[in-house]
C-alpha cells in the first residue's frame, strides 16, 4: 500500500495509506484530508482537484496529459509542479509520495 | 338518475380522473411517468420525484410519449450513473426523448470519447478563470447599466429586463457576437430547444430547422474572419484555430450542432438561475434579511440558488451493456435518465433539501452541473455573473418584490420561467 502526505497551505501534513490502482484524488477523498474538492468526481473536468508535486517527486509522477493540461488553465497559482491529483495514478513506485496544496480550489 | 345528471356525473369523474395527476401519491406506482413536461409547468413535479426517491429510486416507466425509460432519482446512483460513461453513454442522445436521425446535428455534450474530450478542449479556454478575470470588469459595467435602467417602484417582467439581456450580453461576449445583433442569440437557442423531444412543441422540427440554417449561416461567415485574424479567446476563434476542429465548417451539421450546445448551454440555464434566485429570496425572506446583514454570503448563495433552481431538470444516457443497478436490470439500448432535480432535494444527501438557505454548509455539493467527464464547462461563468449580479443587486435595492405567479417553462428538460412580474424598492 502506497504512502501519501498531503501539505495544507497552512502546513498541516496528512499521511495516508491506500490501495495502489486509485488516484492521488481518491487517497485524498476517502481519507477525509481537506482541501481537495474534485467537484467532478476524478473526470479531469472540473480542476477542483489542483496539487503540487514535490520536486524530488516530479520525475516518478510522469507528464501531464492533454486534457489535463488544458484543464489546469481552470486552477489558480498554476506552477511547473502543478497537477490534477485525479490524472495522477498510485503505484507502488510512488510509495512516499508528497504533495502540497493550493490555498483554495475556487 | 336522470341521463343529464349521469351525464353531469361523469363530468366530475372525468375532471377527477384528468386532475390525477397532479397528486403522484394517488397513482398506482408503475404507472408514474415523471417525463412528462406539464408537471414542470405546473409545479408538481416534486411530489412525484419525493415518492419515487422514497419508493422506487430506479423506476421503469414502460410507456411514455418519449418510449421507455429508466428513472435515476437519489443523488449517489446519479453521481455513479454520469461517472460511468463506459457504460451509460451520450451519444447520440441527451434528453429523454430521441431527435429524429435527419435532423441529428452531433454535438460534444452528446459525444463519448475521444470525439468529446479532443472538442471540449478546444472550446473550454473560453471559460477558464484566467480568461474570465479580463472579462469580470466588462460583466459587472454591464450589469450595472441594466440595474441602473431600472423602473423603481413600478411592475415589470423580470425575466425580459434582467435575465434574458443579462445571459444574452455574457454569450455575446463569450462568442464576440455583434453586440447589435445580439438577441438573435437567445433566437437561436430558443427555437433550438422547442423541440418535441422535451415536450416543448411550439415549433416543428422543419421550422426549427429553416431557422438554425440562418444560424449556421451567420456564424459561418464569422468564421472566416476569425479563421484569417489571429487566434483570440472567444469560441469561434478558438474553434476555428484549433487543430483539431479547424476544419469543422466541412461538417455543417457538426459546426451547427456544436454552437447550439455553445449557445443553449449558456442561455436558459444562466437566464433562471437568475430568476430563480429572485424568486427563492422573495419567498424566504429571513434570508434575503441574512444576505443584507452579510453581503459575503453571496458566492455560498450563488452556489444555493443553483442547487435550488436546477436549471436543467435532467441529463440521459443510453446503456451500451446490460447492467444491474441498485438491483433492477438495465438492458443495453435503454434510456436512463438521471433527474437532477431530484438529486438536488435527496435528504440523504443533503440536509433540509427542502430549504432555501443562503448560508449553507457544503453549497457546492450539488447535482445542478452534473458530473464525470460532461460535468459543466461554464460553471464558473455562470457562478460569477450570478455572483456580480447579486453584489450590485445588493448595492441598490432594499427588496425586489415579487407581485403576481411566475410563470413556467413547459419542459422536462429546461426548469425556468417565462415571466416573473416584480416591484424594486429602492435603498
Ligand atoms: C447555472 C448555469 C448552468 C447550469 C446549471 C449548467 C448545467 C449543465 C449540465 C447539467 C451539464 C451536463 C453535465 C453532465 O452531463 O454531467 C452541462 C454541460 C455543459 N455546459 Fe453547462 N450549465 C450552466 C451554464 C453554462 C454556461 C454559462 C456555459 C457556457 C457558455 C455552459 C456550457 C456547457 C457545455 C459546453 C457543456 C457540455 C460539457 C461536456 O459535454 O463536456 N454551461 N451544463
Ligand atoms: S476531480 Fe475534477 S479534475 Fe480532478
Amino acid at each position: 500500500m502506497p504512502k501519501v502526505t498531503f501539505i495544507e497551505f497552512d502546513g498541516t501534513a496528512h499521511e495516508v495509506d491506500v490501495p495502489a490502482g486509485g488516484s492521488v484524488m481518491e487517497a485524498a477523498v476517502s481519507n477525509n484530508v481537506p482541501g481537495i474538492d474534485a467537484d467532478c468526481g476524478g473526470a479531469c473536468a472540473c480542476a477542483t482537484c489542483h496539487v503540487f508535486v514535490n520536486e524530488a517527486w516530479m520525475d516518478k509522477v510522469g507528464e501531464r496529459g492533454d486534457m489535463e493540461q488544458s484543464m489546469l488553465d481552470f486552477a489558480e497559482n498554476v506552477r511547473s509542479t502543478s497537477r490534477l491529483s485525479c490524472q495522477i495514478v498510485l503505484t507502488d513506485e510512488l510509495d512516499g509520495l508528497v504533495v502540497d496544496m493550493p490555498e483554495a480550489q475556487h | 338518475m336522470s341521463q343529464a345528471a349521469a351525464i353531469d356525473q361523469q363530468r366530475v369523474t372525468d375532471t377527477q380522473n384528468a386532475e390525477a395527476w397532479r397528486d403522484p401519491w394517488s397513482l398506482p406506482l408503475e404507472s408514474l411517468d415523471p417525463a412528462r413536461a406539464i408537471l414542470f409547468k405546473e409545479n408538481v413535479h416534486e411530489e412525484y420525484f419525493r415518492r419515487l426517491r422514497q419508493e422506487d429510486p430506479v423506476h421503469y416507466t414502460a410507456e411514455s410519449e418519449f418510449g421507455a425509460y429508466w428513472s435515476i432519482t437519489k443523488y449517489n446512483d446519479i453521481v455513479a450513473v454520469d461517472s460511468n460513461h463506459k457504460i451509460f453513454s451520450s451519444h447520440k442522445n441527451i434528453v429523454v426523448g430521441d431527435a429524429p436521425d435527419e435532423f441529428y446535428s452531433p454535438m460534444f455534450i452528446a459525444q463519448d470519447p475521444p470525439i468529446h474530450d479532443v472538442q471540449r478542449r478546444a472550446a473550454q479556454p473560453a471559460v477558464a478563470p484566467t480568461q474570465l478575470a479580463d472579462l469580470e470588469a466588462l460583466i459587472r459595467q454591464r450589469v450595472c447599466s441594466i440595474l441602473d435602467d431600472l423602473p423603481v417602484g413600478v411592475e415589470f417582467n423580470w425575466v425580459d429586463r434582467v435575465s434574458i439581456e443579462l445571459t444574452t450580453q455574457m454569450l455575446a461576449t463569450l462568442f464576440d457576437f455583434p453586440f447589435e445583433d445580439r438577441h438573435l442569440l437567445p433566437y437561436w437557442s430558443d427555437v433550438a430547444t422547442a423541440t418535441p423531444s422535451t415536450g416543448r412543441s411550439d415549433v416543428t422540427f422543419e421550422e426549427r430547422n429553416k431557422v438554425l440554417q440562418e444560424c449556421l449561416n451567420y456564424f459561418g461567415q464569422l468564421w472566416h474572419q476569425r479563421k484569417n485574424e489571429p487566434r483570440k479567446f472567444d469560441f469561434i476563434s478558438l474553434l476555428a484555430h484549433d487543430p483539431e476542429t479547424k476544419d469543422m465548417l466541412d461538417n455543417p451539421m457538426e459546426f451547427l450542432g456544436n454552437l447550439i450546445l455553445l449557445i443553449v448551454g449558456g442561455n436558459d440555464t444562466t437566464r433562471n438561475s437568475i430568476s430563480g434566485g429572485v424568486i427563492q429570496l422573495s419567498r424566504a425572506p429571513e434570508q434575503w434579511e441574512k444576505l443584507k446583514a452579510n453581503p459575503a454570503l453571496v458566492p455560498n448563495m450563488v452556489s444555493e440558488i443553483i442547487r435550488y433552481q436546477t436549471p436543467l431538470a435532467h441529463m440521459r444516457r443510453t446503456a451500451l451493456e446490460d447492467i444491474e443497478f441498485q438491483g433492477k436490470q438495465i438492458k443495453k439500448g435503454d434510456r436512463v435518465v438521471m433527474w437532477y432535480i431530484s438529486g438536488n432535494r435527496d435528504e440523504e444527501v443533503i440536509d433540509e433539501a427542502d430549504k432555501f438557505k443562503v448560508d449553507r454548509e457544503n453549497a457546492r455539493r450539488h447535482v445542478s452541473f452534473g458530473f464525470g467527464i460532461h460535468r459543466c464547462m461554464g460553471n464558473r461563468v455562470a457562478e460569477m455573473q450570478l455572483r456580480i449580479l447579486w453584489e450590485e443587486i445588493l448595492n441598490r435595492f432594499e427588496r425586489i418584490e415579487v407581485v403576481g405567479e411566475p410563470e413556467r417553462v413547459l419542459s422536462n428538460f429546461v426548469l425556468g420561467y417565462t415571466r416573473l412580474p416584480v416591484v424594486l424598492h429602492a435603498k
